[in-house]
């Protein structure tokens, strides 16, 4: 059971969420953004994060957020779209591939995208393939909506000011359908957190990396992804290179000592370099 | 604090006073009486309190009673003489019987929704369930069966 009592409000537009968050934050009553809302109840009934939360509103009624489809250059995908729809939608493979290894089915029936990219969980698998393809991200807030790269708004959080929320996600079209490749390790069960995720694609000029369950947040990194296209160079030792640029110390917990995360991943970028340089 | 939400459970309009912080599964319990689904690790991680939220699997507990105004739940009450239920029987589908409610709920939304699921997409559906007796096998020879009538046409 979950021990505090919080309001619960369904706006139907992206301004009046925006105006709710805005009155129920007048009324010191600390709101929340609730989209597939599983990480918010598992988090307060165990009375960890979200403890002030006195009010939650809920965007899955807000059109916007609920949308597919393609405008102009892009694919946009609405935040309160599941993982389990993404994962059978086919039209971003690479998405589709790491939304299927998070968590379970059914859960993915639950679990958002907006609200993966967004929660307070290190591994956040969903955000790679965006930070790959220099997605664009619809934002709105009091001051209104606008697209954001999401470089700018992600370094290992996502980083919005009071009061906004993620509506939509905007994929490149032409990233869509590169060569890729996405592994995830598991310590031993195929449905676990991530002992180490590497998803990587294939442009024209070169392949780019980025990782979850190696640090203490999901990143892709201009300096290692640099160091791993240098092609005069031996794979191992552009890998070794690019370990030792890593943004924060590998992680080690009960999931896989650092030592061993660093075996994994020497092996798995073996395989993702092979794998895509093969690619013609 | 509670408020009311109307929803159907098991094709009966029902009208509840909740906590909007009441998760379906304390809701269905606590209120309805309808404690086929079970609490287990309460964190969406073991699929003991899955139900039917307009046909669709969900873990009642990773949902807010709120949340389902308006919409259609189905329980294990609900089901009557289904052909998973009968599989089950048939294949010694459970020992203990704590995961049974939950597996059998999404057993029989994969045969309604994929009723020619291949291998993958069975895999990929139960193993949101967990049961401690570990008796997947005979669980994974139930649903098969179900399947397979339903390929060869002669069940509902
Ligand atoms: C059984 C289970 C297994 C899991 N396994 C994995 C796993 O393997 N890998 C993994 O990465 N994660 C995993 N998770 C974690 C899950 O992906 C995250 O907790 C995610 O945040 C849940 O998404 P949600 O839509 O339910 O978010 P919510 O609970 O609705 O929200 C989470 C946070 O994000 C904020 N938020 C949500 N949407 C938006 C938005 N559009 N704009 C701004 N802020 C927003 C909320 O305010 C809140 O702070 C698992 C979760 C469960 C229950
Ligand atoms: S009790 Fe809901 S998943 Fe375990
Ligand atoms: S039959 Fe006992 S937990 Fe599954």
């Amino acid at each position: 059971m979950i021990p505090i009592n919080f309001e619960y409000h369904r706006p139907t537009s992206i301004t009046e969420a925006v105006e709710t968050f805005q009155q129920l934050q007048l009324d010191g009553k600390g709101p929340l953004y609730f989209n597939g809302g599983t990480e918010i109840i598992t988090l307060l009934r165990v009375n960890q994060f979200y403890t002030n939360t006195r009010a939650v509103i809920d965007i899955k009624a807000i059109p916007e957020c609920c949308y597919t489809g393609f405008e102009d250059d892009h694919y946009i995908i609405g935040a309160s779209i599941p993982l389990a729809q993404i994962e059978t939608m086919g039209t971003f493979p690479l998405l589709g591939k790491n939304c299927s290894r998070i968590a379970d089915h059914t859960s993915r029936m639950k679990i958002t995208l907006g609200g993966n990219i967004c929660g307070k969980i290190k591994y956040r698998e969903a955000v790679l393939p965006l930070l790959l393809t220099d997605s664009e991200l619809t934002i709105a807030g009091p001051s209104g909506q606008r697209h954001v790269p999401i470089h700018q708004v992600f370094d290992q959080h996502m980083n919005l000011e009071q009061g906004e929320f993620i509506v939509q996600i905007r994929i490149p079209k032409l990233f869509l359908d590169v060569p890729f490749t996405s592994k995830k390790q598991t310590k031993i069960d195929r449905i676990s957190y991530s002992l180490l995720t590497v998803s990587a694609i294939k442009t024209e000029q070169q392949i780019r990396f980025a990782f979850s369950g190696l640090c203490n947040f999901p990143f892709r990194s201009q300096e290692m992804e640099k160091a791993l296209n240098q092609c005069q160079l031996s794979v191992e030792e552009r890998i070794t290179e690019a370990i030792a640029l890593l943004p924060s110390p590998i992680l080690n917990d009960l999931h896989g000592s650092a030592a061993y995360r660093t075996f994994v991943l020497r092996n798995t970028l073996e395989e993702t370099i092979a794998e895509l340089e093969g690619e013609s | 604090m509670k408020k009311t939400i109307d929803f159907t459970v098991n094709n009966e309009q029902k009208s509840v006073q909740i906590r909007s912080a009441d998760t379906l599964l304390i809701t269905l319990r606590e209120q309805l009486g309808l404690t086929g689904a079970k609490p287990g690790c309460e964190n969406g991680d073991c699929g003991a309190c899955t139900v039917l939220v307009d046909d669709q699997p969900m873990k009642s507990c990773l949902m807010l009673t709120a949340e389902t105004a308006n919409r259609s739940i189905t329980t294990i009450e609900g089901l009557h003489d289904t052909p998973i239920q009968k599989a089950f029987l048939e294949h010694w589908g459970f020992q203990c019987g704590y995961c049974t409610s939950g597996f059998i709920m999404n057993c029989h939304a994969l045969a309604n929704i994929h009723p020619d699921a291949n291998a993958y997409e069975i895999e990929n559906w139960l193993q949101s369930n967990i049961c401690r007796c570990t008796g997947y096998e005979e669980i994974k020879e139930a649903i098969m069966s179900v399947l397979k009538t339903k390929e060869a046409g002669t069940s509902g």
